[in-house]
């Protein structure tokens, strides 16, 4: 079994280059040897931190105030924890977190299944007797995280309920990615092999990631259109020519991801590829020697191969896929009602109402999660590597 | 580079089977592209009486929308097309070489996390008096200053006793791609009002600098990682400086990396929609706005807009078309390394 390494992070790079230049007079040679080292990586320095950092700690203090456009300016009012409490308690639940109903037996079984799950991974985590007591504590917020998120999604989705844009941003970015993870994967495994006219579909398959999403917002637009896009007959003999996507929840949140599906694929398509055909042949050749089948070998070979770069990549699609405003915004504005509404567009929306305050709030609670949810992976995916 | 792979040679049966699917694919991908350049070739009747297929044969194809948007519009279309060129462009080689020269830096520095905590130091007292002029109540920024300090003191300051502080410098910024842009907008927006700035190229393009900047340095540096020393070494002791080794050997060595990237970054920033949408009016709006406009005016009106969309995604195809051997390798180098 190979051994998997987990996402190498930066301290596996190689040792700088240590006092490189030793010729000249020493202590010029390490005056203008210091003053480079500066220039070279101030500039960078500098612009993230007035325009990510600075402005990062101005919008958490923007969302503890309610800020009011007065002539000639703005008036800021430091109100401590309206805004968050509004979003989870007060007149912004409904919207931002959902209506609960109490579900149905299958949300209870799914919701107790999950439940089990985590459980039995901390008692077992536990049990295995190399864990301490700090490893114990963020495993138990990640699974209380990973809980409290079930709980959710299981009383908001359940009939009755109705999910707020929390929920819909976490089926947007589970669904889009595990769909175009799973394309990406199949396609990559259909092109590495050695058939005349690959490069053709090469560079067809890239071609979705080039476009602009709120382009493919309105192409969208066009297609799912049951009386006059291109699929119209094939409603209209289904019975459905009456019916839009746009306005049905369900329908309008599966046209969002779709266009999504279509777009990011390729993504992962050619990084999939490039990392298929750069596995080396000895293992495999020496596989088919011993008669393992293609099964087989994609199992025990071709996968254990491709998982630290397909780590990374789902990490990578995850962290841009909470980010997703155009499509919804363009192909629904968020409708019906505030059923296909991302975090970040309900986070805009809120914006163009004049609610700053309000608005910072939303982004921060986004922030919160997307940065919880990539942290658990990273741990979640280095357990997992160590354990193999 | 790439090594055959012979071993997969598939039986006939295979082989139409991986056609078909890769086949259906390749529809699934050009269909909607085609019914783009279908629909910007129909009359608004049309479009509205149901779905034509194949010009010529059960439509009869008309430029009118090429023409309302390129002659009746000129201008209109115009302007967002300047300033989509010029804004991706511009920010994109300053992203560009801002953020190769901090990856070559701690790829081959060594930087002592001392000094970088002074750095810190400095730049929150310069951020502290910014945001003073700018009109914040003084206690507030002296606190976020502070706050910011201890923030980065924790998380670079943590390998203090170490005596490499490249990757926690690296990471940091690496890191910052988490970030949601819509956390940030307001405040730059803010910035930008203050500054006179909004609506203008100058605002957009720092502001995707900014936000570009750690996947430059992302995918940069395992192309330095791989640049052999002994060559840097060699020209310095024939008395190049360092910028000059920067320039004209560790640069021109890295160009796959450097078009992978760049084609990359160049294409976030052409598609930007979330930043354009805030920072811009009338004046500096690009091309995403601009079609998203269309939409609010008179309804949906598919043939221009169709015609719109072409002219966006039309430079950004080709060019992945001409540049796509540099893709593949440029993001997976990445991802490994990431």
């Amino acid at each position: 079994m190979q051994v998997v390494q987990p996402t190498q992070g930066p301290t596996q790079t190689k040792p700088a280059l240590e006092t490189p230049f030793s010729l000249a007079g020493k202590s010029l040679a390490f005056q203008t040897e210091r003053l480079a080292s500066m220039a070279f990586v101030l500039p960078a320095v500098l612009v993230i931190l007035f325009l990510s950092i600075f402005p990062l700690i101005v919008s958490f203090y923007l969302s503890l105030s309610r800020l009011q456009f007065v002539k000639g300016g703005f008036q800021i009012t430091f109100i401590g924890w309206d805004n968050y409490r509004k979003l989870v308690s007060g007149s912004q639940k409904a919207h931002f977190l959902g209506v609960m109903s109490s579900p149905s037996p299958v949300g209870w079984l799914v919701f107790d299944g999950v439940i089990a799950t985590l459980v039995l991974l901390l008692a077992r985590y536990v049990r295995s007797g190399h864990g301490s007591l700090g490893g114990l504590f963020w495993r138990g917020l990640a699974a209380t995280g990973a809980g409290a998120g079930i709980w959710l999604c299981v009383w908001t989705l359940s009939p009755g309920g109705r999910p707020g844009t929390l929920v819909v941003t976490w089926i947007y970015v589970f669904v889009d990615i595990s769909l175009q993870y799973l394309l990406g994967l199949g396609l990559a495994l259909l092109c590495v092999q050695n058939l005349p006219g690959r490069r053709f579909f090469r560079v067809v398959f890239l071609l979705p990631m080039m476009i602009t999403p709120v382009g493919v917002a309105y192409l969208f637009r066009m297609l799912t259109d049951t009386g006059k896009g291109p699929f119209a007959p094939i409603w209209i003999a289904a019975g459905l020519a009456d019916f839009s996507w746009v306005n049905s929840p369900w329908g309008a949140r599966v046209a969002v991801m779709i266009g999504d599906i279509w777009q990011w694929t390729p993504f992962m398509f050619i990084v999939l590829l490039a990392a298929l055909e750069s596995q080396p042949l000895e293992p495999l050749e020496a596989a088919l020697v011993d008669g393992a089948n293609r099964w087989q070998i994609f199992w025990e070979i071709t996968l254990p191969g491709i998982l630290p770069v397909s780590a990374t990549l789902i990490l990578i699609r995850m962290i841009e896929a909470f980010k997703i405003v155009d499509l919804p915004n363009v192909l629904t504005n968020g409708g019906p009602g505030t059923a296909t509404e991302s975090l970040t567009l309900h986070a805009f929306m809120t914006w163009r109402t004049l609610d700053v305050g309000g608005s910072a709030a939303i982004a921060y609670m986004l922030l919160f999660v997307v940065t919880f949810v990539s942290i658990s992976y990273v741990n979640l995916i280095r357990s997992r590597a160590t354990e193999v | 580079m790439r090594r055959p792979w012979s071993i997969s040679t598939p039986s006939p049966g295979r082989m139409i089977l991986s056609y078909f699917v890769l086949g259906i694919w390749t529809f699934v991908v050009l269909f909607p592209l085609y019914w783009l350049g279908v629909t910007s070739l129909k009359l608004p009747i049309q479009v509205n009486d149901g779905p034509f297929y194949l010009p010529g044969i059960d439509f009869q194809p008309s430029l009118h929308a090429w023409r309302y948007i390129f002659v009746d519009l000129r201008n209109d279309t115009l302007r967002p097309f300047v300033n989509t060129v010029v804004v991706a462009l511009t920010s994109t080689l300053i992203a560009l070489l801002l953020g190769a020269a901090a990856s070559y830096a701690l790829v081959r520095f060594k930087y002592r996390p001392r000094v970088g905590a002074l750095l810190l130091f400095i730049g929150c007292v310069a951020l502290a008096i910014v945001a003073v002029s700018f009109g914040t109540p003084w206690p507030v920024a002296v606190l976020a200053g502070g706050a910011l300090f201890i923030l980065l003191l924790q998380t670079l300051g943590r390998r203090f006793k170490r005596s490499l502080g490249n990757d926690d410098i690296a990471f940091w910024m690496i890191s910052q791609r988490m970030l949601p842009p819509v956390v940030v907008v307001i405040p730059i927006y803010v910035l930008f009002q203050r500054l006179g700035l909004l609506d203008t190229w100058a605002a957009l393009i720092v502001t995707y600098v900014a936000t570009n900047l750690p996947i430059v340095v992302w995918l940069m540096r395992d192309y330095f990682l791989n640049v052999p020393v002994e060559l840097e070494e060699c020209a310095a002791i024939d008395g190049a400086s360092r910028y000059r080794i920067f320039w004209s050997i560790v640069l021109p060595l890295s160009i796959p990396g450097l078009v992978a990237t760049f084609l990359f970054v160049m294409v976030l920033a052409w598609n930007e929609y979330l930043l354009a949408l805030f920072l811009t009016g009338a004046n500096a709006q690009t091309l995403p706005l601009t079609v998203a406009a269309q939409n609010a005016t008179r309804g949906p009106q598919w043939w221009y807009m169709s015609v719109l969309i072409l002219i966006l995604i039309l430079p950004v195809v080709a060019m992945a078309i001409v540049l796509e051997r540099y893709i593949a390798r440029g993001l997976l180098i990445g991802a490994i390394k990431g």
